[in-house]
């Protein structure tokens, strides 16, 4: 940052001083990338690994005989407790989980911050603060009532109790990012919208989602990355045969019948990295452009 | 067409009052201007008539019909807005068509109005773009025509040229004018612009700090304002005031000097008391030497205007801008003779600032 906001000045100096800057930054780029990909490239490299290779002591090495046979393990065979199925019947499940929670705290959100946006008074604002409060209260300080609320009702350790749970505590920050586009968007658009008769639920179907699609993208991987790389919700509340991928995968790591397996360890981790990285690399473009329409308007 | 009847609108917002109980009789066909300056109420009163804004007393009578409590939609009226409001995502086609597709019309109408709409207003090659890909005149026009494509008996304008250049504000004046003529549509225009009300009103209503203060022919307005603050905001350049008193006898006395208003046609029975004179810039006649109520004044400088020019003279402790032919002001220096054609000024009291 500080590299390509001198370079002006640097043009005006010296000549050649440009150039300069430019290796700097590209440098500087270089190390960082480095940075972040060295623990991937580690882990990628030993789930390729036979278990032999990595007992020789040498985790930094390239592998000799590269092959997937701890991929497979991981996916069909390692054991989760008492169970020897693998990763896989928790990829299942998460996908089950996160999908549905995804478009409704998305869609939910939208409506809300669009009510939010639309509605002012001075309670709106109450209303938006308490929604903000909402994002600072730790899920630790909650975890005791949710579970309490939802085994009264029969939700507690179900599907749709878990899927519940991921809306209800994506609410808040939804909410609260569509708010902030909204808010962005001119007025006159909805009162043209009310003047053509369109009710309240029509407006926002037909006039203002179609241009929410940037703030849609980001939103939702937003809410993929944080419900697929959920842990703690999903431990307690999705009951033993909704565990997602997360959970499954702890339980390989920490399997204590047998020996460690790092290659399979690590192959079952990359495993269930690979969607949120899927979703990312799917989406780059709209999701920068989504952060700059938000971080332009306010 | 439609007749609007306004009775006793007020509305506050947060403490603030907006509007004091205005009240207006508009007739069908007519085409309105409300016109003031900003902070004075006219938008408000444009959003509560179209239902987008309620008032707290009051009522809004349409065609005989109390319309307060209903929805835009069901007073049977359309609106163009000042940021033009087109749909961002949906082509020309769909912003002319939604509102109809929502009220449930037939299919087949909606293209024949559709093509009625872009044929009047020349946008049939535009109607598969976007409104992004559209100039600002053009947006404009899209915004007009969704807003006649139903056919509404009355169409409501907040200040929809004020985003224009001035070439195409001009234009655009004229081609309103002449929908106005063609559709016989009642039409209310919300302007700051007092050229677009002389021009396009049948009536223009004055408004100022949320009350009407003149209702009447755009002509009228200029030449009989009702009240200072009319007669101040209306015509450039200003108005030229005179401060001073009525003697009850048919002189107006400023400082030493009288002038007879004996030529002045009073409202009322007249009377005696502090009063203001205003006098438009074409009615201040130059007077040679021996004229009666020849006022001397001294040139400070002329503003050349093209068709005529503008003298600024110092008179009687304040500046005055009678209009004068090209030649003349060209010719002009030193010390002059003015006189006030009282047959087209205006007298007002000081007290209520109304016309005498």
């Amino acid at each position: 940052m500080s590299i390509a906001v001198a370079t002006p000045i640097a043009i005006r100096k010296k000549p050649f001083a440009p150039q300069a800057a430019r290796i700097g930054l590209y440098v500087f780029l270089t190390v960082s990338a480095i940075f972040f990909l060295l623990p991937l490239l580690l882990v990628a490299m030993n789930s390729l690994k036979p278990l032999e290779e990595i007992r020789q002591g040498n985790l930094l090495a390239f592998p000799v005989n590269p092959n997937f046979d701890a991929w497979v393990t991981a996916w069909k065979t390692a054991c989760t407790g008492l169970d020897c199925n693998g990763v896989r019947p928790g990829v299942w499940n998460s996908i089950r989980i996160t999908i549905p929670a995804v478009v409704i705290s998305t869609l939910a959100g939208a409506l809300n911050g669009y009510a939010l946006a639309q509605w002012k008074s001075r309670h709106a604002n109450l209303l938006m603060l308490l929604v903000t409060v909402g994002l600072f209260i730790p899920y630790q300080a909650m975890l005791y009532p949710t579970v309490k609320i939802l085994s009264n009702v029969g939700l507690f350790r179900t599907y749709a109790g878990i899927v519940f749970v991921h809306v209800i505590y994506g609410l808040p920050y939804t909410t609260l990012l569509f708010r902030n586009f909204y808010v962005g968007v001119p007025d006159e658009i909805s009162r043209a919208a009310r003047m053509e008769g369109a009710s309240f639920l029509r407006t926002f179907w037909s006039i203002i989602l179609p241009i929410s699609t940037n703030i849609l993208v980001v939103v939702a991987i937003l809410q993929f990355t944080g419900i697929w790389n959920d842990y703690l919700l999903g431990l307690i509340f999705a009951g033993n045969d909704n565990l997602p991928m997360t959970v499954q995968l702890t339980n390989i790591v920490n399997n204590a019948r047998g020996a460690a397996n790092p290659n399979v360890n690590m192959a079952a981790a990359l495993i269930t990295a690979i969607p949120t990285l899927v979703v990312y690399f799917l989406s780059g473009r709209y999701f920068v452009r989504g952060i700059a329409a938000g971080a332009v308007k306010g | 067409m439609s007749s609007i009847s306004l009775r006793q609108i007020k509305k506050s917002f947060a403490g603030l009052t907006i509007l004091r109980s205005v009240d207006m009789e508009i007739e069908k066909g007519e085409f309105i201007v409300i016109l003031g300056p900003s902070g004075c109420g006219k938008s408000t009163l444009l959003n509560v008539i179209a239902g987008l804004d309620d008032c707290d007393d009051g009522q809004i009578v349409i065609d005989g019909r109390d319309v307060i409590g209903l929805e835009p939609s069901q007073r049977g009226l359309a609106m163009v807005f000042q940021s033009y409001a087109l749909f961002p995502a949906m082509t020309v086609r769909r912003n002319l068509s939604f509102g109809m597709e929502i009220a449930g019309t037939p299919k087949a109408e909606i293209v024949d109005k559709v093509a009625w709409v872009a044929k009047l207003l020349q946008i049939e090659p535009l109607l598969e773009r976007k409104p992004s890909q559209l100039s600002g005149g053009q947006r404009q026009r899209v915004a007009i025509g969704r807003a006649l494509v139903r056919s509404s008996s009355i169409c409501l304008f907040d200040e929809p040229l004020s985003n224009l250049d001035a070439k195409l504000r001009a234009e655009t004046r004229v081609e309103l004018k002449q929908l106005h003529e063609t559709l016989k549509s009642t039409m209310i225009y919300v302007t700051h612009d007092q050229i677009e009300a002389m021009t396009m009103a049948d009536r223009v209503a004055v408004m100022h700090k949320g009350k009407v203060e003149q209702f009447a022919h755009p002509q009228s307005i200029y030449e009989k304002p009702a009240s200072l603050f009319v007669a101040g905001f209306v015509g450039s350049p200003a108005m030229n005031f005179l401060d001073g008193r009525l003697d009850g006898a048919g002189r107006f006395i400023t400082g030493d000097i009288a002038i007879d208003v004996s030529a002045y046609a009073f409202e009322a029975k007249q009377g005696a008391g502090e009063a203001g004179l205003g006098v438009r810039c074409e009615d201040i006649p130059l007077a040679e030497g021996g004229v009666p109520g020849r006022l001397p004044a001294t040139l400070a400088f002329t503003e050349l205007l093209g068709a005529d020019a503008l003298g600024w003279f110092d008179c009687l402790g304040k500046r005055f801008s009678p209009r004068l032919g090209i030649e003349a002001a060209r010719a002009m220096k030193g010390e002059v003779g003015l006189t006030f054609d009282m047959g087209k000024a205006s007298l007002f009291s000081k007290d209520t600032e109304q016309r005498l």
